[in-house]
Order: structure tokens, then sequence, then C-alpha cells
């Protein structure tokens, strides 16, 4: 067995859900699936769970490791390459309040990303995926580290929501993850390669972009709705 | 029995400028929403007021503040909890303090923000990075034995309020005991013996919380000098 790489416990604080911010409220289409009847056990939660993972984690896994190289100048072009990729507004709003909170965070964790941007030039809602990937950066982690947390955190949040909603067993929610664990490190791989291929800020429009008009229908769906457990 | 007995009860941390964010616990039932209401009623008139609620199903509790018009709409929030009333309230304060924070930004002259937590039980306290100073409310009906179980919230809070005190002939409540119980596992800090069914201005939370303004204000680095007309009661 090799020694783990540097960086490794910075990754793990970064994927940690206990990371306090705000990840928590957020359920990613779970709570209103399970409304629908969707969500309804371990078997249905795997399949959201990976249908999740090919759209979202995909596109949040391109966008973090894209924004490990932002400079004050391409924020804004990545900022819209995130709204392109997130054509439902409620989801926008959950990316934004997430990345809000994952910045006040990282401004107290980190002095800035690096020399050529400071946390203000991400503005005060920035794209969760823009914060996360700018967060690794001043970890001293690099555009892969970036793409597996957000590939990781887009199983990993709706499976606690489905657990605490479902009361399912905490263990087979744990291993549904854990059988997860090759197909996040595929898309976080590939996703970690097209953004580092990408000349930015123009190259970006080949970062990915699958939807899912399910999850964005989910959330819309949640968002009208007055009485929510979760966020989103 | 004195709400100010003991000594300093000011070990909180206080935070640079802005208002005195005062979180507002206790079980389910217990009157948290009807405190929150009454303080609104007796303070707004003097007072710059927002309220930040924790409910299970986002809106109930803000809508009863609205339905009884305590407090402008604008002055009132509901953040979800993710099912978690108690994480959102101290291990992860994200969604609170991005709803206080829109707040302040909302109304620059807020003097008091009450942040109400969602009927929890007694293990509920709240982190000391969402506010400066909490008040956990339990009440007579919930049994005498509560102040004496303690629990963070009973033990720990800056002030307790054992509210429904008009019940306890017919719940069999004995409120001597509760109140030793409560003093014995409180080293000091204050507790407050209420009915606000029979006294719908607080007052002795009122009193309290306006003895905490003028400490908040005092240690407050920067802040404007105690201009708000506030007497004590």
């Amino acid at each position: 067995m090799t020694a783990a790489p540097a960086g490794v416990a910075a990754l793990l604080a970064l994927a940690d859900q206990r990371l306090p911010s705000g990840g928590h409220v957020h359920s990613g289409g779970v709570e209103e699936a399970v409304r629908g009847h969707l969500l309804t056990d371990g078997p249905t939660l795997r399949a959201f769970l990976h249908r999740r993972l090919l759209s979202v984690g995909r596109v949040t896994a391109g966008l973090s490791a894209a924004a490990v190289g932002l400079t004050a100048a391409t924020v804004g072009r990545l900022d819209a390459e995130a709204d392109a990729r997130t054509p439902s507004p409620a989801q926008r709003a959950a990316s934004r309040a997430q990345g809000r909170g994952l910045l006040r965070l990282a401004r107290a964790g980190w002095v800035g990303p690096h020399v050529d941007l400071v946390w203000a030039d991400l503005g005060a809602r920035p794209h969760h995926p823009l914060v996360l990937g700018c967060a690794a950066r001043a970890a001293g982690l690099g555009a892969g580290e970036a793409a597996l947390v957000a590939a990781y955190l887009a199983v990993t949040g709706p499976a606690t929501a489905a657990q605490r909603l479902l009361g399912l067993d905490p263990v087979e929610v744990a291993v549904a993850t854990l059988d997860l664990g090759a197909a996040v490190d595929a898309v976080a791989r590939e996703a970690a390669a097209v953004a580092l291929a990408a000349a930015p800020p123009t190259g970006w429009h080949a970062l990915p972009d699958d939807g899912d008009p399910l999850l964005d229908l989910l959330a819309e769906r949640h968002a009208a709705r007055g009485d929510r457990l979760f966020a989103s | 029995m004195g709400l100010f007995h003991g000594d300093d009860p000011h070990a909180h941390t206080v935070r640079t400028g802005g208002p005195l964010r005062v979180g507002i616990g206790g079980p389910v039932g217990s009157g948290k929403t009807a405190l929150v209401a009454a303080l609104c009623r007796t303070l707004s008139g003097r007072l710059s007021i927002a309220v930040v609620t924790n409910d299970i199903y986002t809106t109930e509790d803000a809508e009863f503040l609205r339905r009884n018009a305590v407090l402008p709409d604008e002055r009132i929030s509901a953040v979800q909890t993710g099912c978690c009333p108690h994480t959102a309230i101290r291990d992860d304060i994200t969604a609170n303090l991005d709803a206080v924070d829109d707040l302040v930004e909302r109304f620059a002259d807020l003097d008091v923000v009450l942040v109400e937590s969602g009927g929890d039980n007694l293990t509920a306290s709240f982190s000391k990075g969402l506010v400066d100073v909490q008040v956990f409310v339990v009440d007579v009906a919930g049994g005498d034995k509560v102040p004496r179980k303690g629990g963070p919230g009973v033990t720990g809070a800056d002030l307790l309020v054992i509210n429904k005190r008009d019940l306890a002939p017919l719940v069999g409540a004995d409120l001597d005991v509760m109140t030793s119980d409560a003093d014995r596992v409180r080293e000091g800090r204050p507790v407050a013996l209420v009915s606000l069914r029979e006294d719908p201005a607080a007052g002795p939370v009122v009193d309290w919380l306006l003895a905490e303004l003028e400490h908040h204000r005092a240690h407050t680095a920067g802040a404007a000098p105690a201009a708000a007309p506030h007497a004590h009661a």
C-alpha cells in the first residue's frame, strides 16, 4: 500500500457532510421525489442517486474542476456556464445558497484562493461548484480532487435526505453510496480531464452539460410548495 | 425569585457591531412562538426587531406571527431545516446565518433579531456563532421534573423561562420544586416563571432582554450609543 498523496486530509474535509456550509438543508430533489412516491425504498434510492450522479454530478464536477483555475477576469464566464447548465431557477437558487454558505467558511479558512483571485471576486452568491473549486485550490488541491468532491456530494447529500425522510436503514444507505464509488470516481475523472483540456474561458463550452428534466421538474415543483422540510 | 440573582451572567462572547441576536429554544408546545409574539408586541414600538423562524414545515410559526400582526411581513424570515431543527441551530447554522444576514442588510437599524428554533427536545441549544444569548422555554404542563432532568437548554441557557405557571394546580405541578431544581442546575443564571396567557406582555422576559441589549450595546465595539429610548420596567 502506498502512502496517501498530499492534500488528502483537506479533500476529506471538503467532502465531509458535517462541513458547516448549509448542505444539510438541501435534498437535491429527494423530498419531492418522496412526496411523489418515485423514491420509496433502497432500490429506488440507488436509481435516483445514480441518475443524479450522471447529470448534476457530471455538471458540478466539471464546473468545480474548471473553477480551480479561475481568475478575476473569468468568474463571470464560468458563472454563466453554470447558469446555462442549470435551467431550473430553483436549482440555481439552491446552488447559489450553498455557494454562499461554503464561501462563508472558505473566507474564514483561507486568505484567498490564490494570488490572482480574492474571495470578493466571486460575488455574494456564487454557484456552489465555483466556490468549491476555489476552496480546493486554496487547500492545495487540483482539478481532479475538486471534481471528485463535487461528484461525491451530488450523491451523499440526497442520500442523507432520503435516510431522514424515509427512515431507511443507515447501513443500506451507506452501502448504496459505497457501491456508487467507482461511478463517482469515473465521473470525476472524465469531468476533470475535460476541464483540464479546455482553454479558459472560451473552451469551457465543452464542460459536461448533461441535463435531467425529471430533476428540474422535481426542483420546480418542490420550490412551489409552502410545506417543505428542505430548502431544495 | 429575582431575575438577576447571581454574578455577572454575561459570559457569552459579544460580536462586533450589529443587533443583539437572541435564540429562543425549547420543546414543542412550550410557548416559544407565543413568547416571540409577546416580545414583538411589547417591544416593536420602541425597538427595531426582526424574527427568524425554524419550523418543521417552514412557515407555520411565521404565519402565526403574521396573522397576529406583531411584525410587518418583511421582518419575518422562515428557514428550512432539512428535517433536523437541531442541526440548523447548532451544528450547521448556515441557513440561519444567511437569514439573519439578509435581515440585517434589509434593516440597517435593527436592535434585536429573535431566532426561534423548531420545537425540539431538552438537548437542543444554539451555537454561539448564531446567537449572542439564548432563552430556553419549558412549560409547567410538561411536568415538574423537566428542570431536574436538565440538558443543555435547561442548564446553559442565559434565561430559562418556565411558562404556563397558571396551569400548575391543574396538572399537579409544584412550582417551588421546578424553580429550586432549576436554580440547582443553573449556577445562578436567571429563571423567569411566567404565564404568557395571563401576562401577554411577558414582563420579566422583556426586562431581561432590555438588560441584555444594554449590555450588548455597551460591549459592542464601534456600535452607536444607546440612543434608542428604552426604559427599564
